[in-house]
């Protein structure tokens, strides 16, 4: 079994990483030349005048990406706690899931049926 | 308990030095690699066969000129390729590296933290990567890095469910969400990959889509994106997101190792009648070299296969992948209920 203290390496690991990128980033701002410009600021652009900002509206396909994404994972999440538990259950949990799963598709379906998942399109 | 913790800080910066060099020496061979099967010779003017390159490099990436765009979010441009380090370095806790050591009595358990929820941990650490990259190519206010950043986080996302999903089935077969019960029951039973081949092979293809490696190198993309979501990036930042990107090949290639491929166990380990330390050496070794076997197929792929167009790869994580993934989740519960 684990108790809170099994979990203390993780700190340890996680003290060790942050002291590595934090000194990295730091002297490598040290090390390095700076030379500034107003041209030399600007944003990279092929050799032309960058136009505008970069914030503008991009393709609705990649926020229905993560909107689906966001769906879907909750419910692949709540297969984890079934997969441990999987042999104890049988087949009672089983059927159990099989309908889980069914909800899972139908909602698949209907988001393939709706066009949400065409990207040459 | 004192022996205890001086035994895992041991453990953590060892652990830390060996993934530092492993990645490091991954650029080497990548490039070695590449020049073997293109027919060339690699580099090979920094020491002995170019070994010292790995070293030069970093060192010209410490001293390149540090360049932030006047338009960008300051902090924000700085937390991107430090977030997406700092993830990387963080899912080799739960890996169990190789059996037990016995010293002076005391069990030491080669694995930084054997916790319950392994599996839960590397997918939760390596989803937290997403933000690095995604704060990164916003942070720079520039239309490529933009671009490239939500090309990448759509993909990683996108193949994370799939990914999700056929790692269930391991844990179905397994009854546990711990590493090392993984591990272990490969040790007594039979590896992973014979119960579960359709399974590793979603997998596979999902790990090289998460580290954003060739064929799924979209985010990249050198040819169209300029460099993607690190085109604004210089010196040692965009040295951390190269850096960051030859980690997760390695971690990627133990979680490989470990799900499917029995992790430090080598047949007929129990029958050799070695001492402890002996066999955790021995499985240290061999954990050791499927993971650069892993790293090596990374890289004979890249220099194989071409790169996916954006739409086909969205096709392949949500058309086939995800229904192919539950099909053998399906799949593997009823047939392991009725034998």
């Amino acid at each position: 079994m684990n108790t809170p203290s099994s979990y203390l390496p993780i700190i340890i690991q996680l003290l060790v990483a942050l002291g590595f990128v934090i000194t990295t980033l730091v002297a490598s701002h040290l090390i390095g030349p700076k030379r500034k410009g107003n041209k030399k600021d600007e944003a990279f652009e092929c050799g032309i005048d960058g136009v505008g900002n970069a914030r503008v509206p991009f393709s609705i396909k990649y926020f229905m990406t993560a909107i689906l994404f966001v769906l879907f994972d909750v419910e692949v999440v709540f297969f984890y706690p079934y997969a441990v538990n999987f042999k104890e259950m049988g087949w009672h949990g089983f059927a159990a899931v099989s309908i889980f799963v069914g909800f899972f598709l139908i909602g698949f379906a209907y988001v393939y049926k709706r066009g949400a998942l065409e990207w040459d399109k | 308990m004192t022996l205890a913790l001086i035994a895992k800080i041991i453990l953590v910066v060892a652990i830390f030095v060996l993934t530092l060099a492993v990645a490091a020496y991954s650029t080497y061979l990548e490039r070695k690699v590449a020049a073997f099967l293109q027919d060339r010779l690699g580099p090979d003017r920094a020491g002995p066969w170019g070994l010292l390159q790995p070293l030069a490099d970093g060192v010209k990436m410490f001293t390149k000129e540090e360049f932030i765009p006047a338009a960008s979010e300051k902090f924000l441009f700085i937390l991107g390729p430090g977030l997406f380090i700092l993830t990387a370095l963080m899912t080799s806790a739960v890996i169990p590296w190789g059996p037990a050591l016995v010293i002076a009595g005391e069990v030491i358990a080669l694995q930084v933290a054997d916790i319950d929820i392994g599996v839960l941990y590397v997918l939760g650490v390596v989803s937290v990567g997403v933000y690095g990259i995604m704060i990164g190519g916003w942070a720079s206010n520039n239309k490529y890095s933009l671009l490239g950043a939500v090309r990448a986080s759509s993909q990683m996302i996108s193949y994370e469910l799939a990914m999700g999903i056929s790692v269930i089935t391991i844990v179905m077969i397994t009854g546990s969400l711990s590493l090392n019960e993984i591990v272990g029951q490969q040790a007594q039973g039979t590896w992973n990959v014979l119960k579960q081949p359709l399974g590793f092979l979603i997998f596979l293809v999902c790990a090289f889509a998460e580290t954003n490696r060739a064929p799924f190198d979209l985010p990249e993309c050198e040819t169209e994106l300029v460099g993607g979501y690190h085109t604004e990036y210089s010196s040692m930042k965009l040295g951390l997101f190269l850096f960051a990107e030859y980690m997760n090949m390695f971690i990627s290639s133990a979680m490989i190792a470990t799900l499917y491929f029995g992790g430090w166990h080598f047949p007929y380990m129990d029958k050799l009648g070695l001492g402890p330390n002996t066999l955790a050496f021995l499985g240290f070794t061999v954990f050791f070299l499927k993971i650069v076997f892993f790293i090596f197929f990374y890289m004979w792929v890249r220099w194989t296969l071409p790169r996916f167009r954006y739409d086909q790869l969205m096709h392949l994580g949500w058309k086939v992948l995800i229904p192919l993934a539950l099909l053998n989740m399906l799949a593997t519960g009823a047939f392991s209920l009725l034998f």
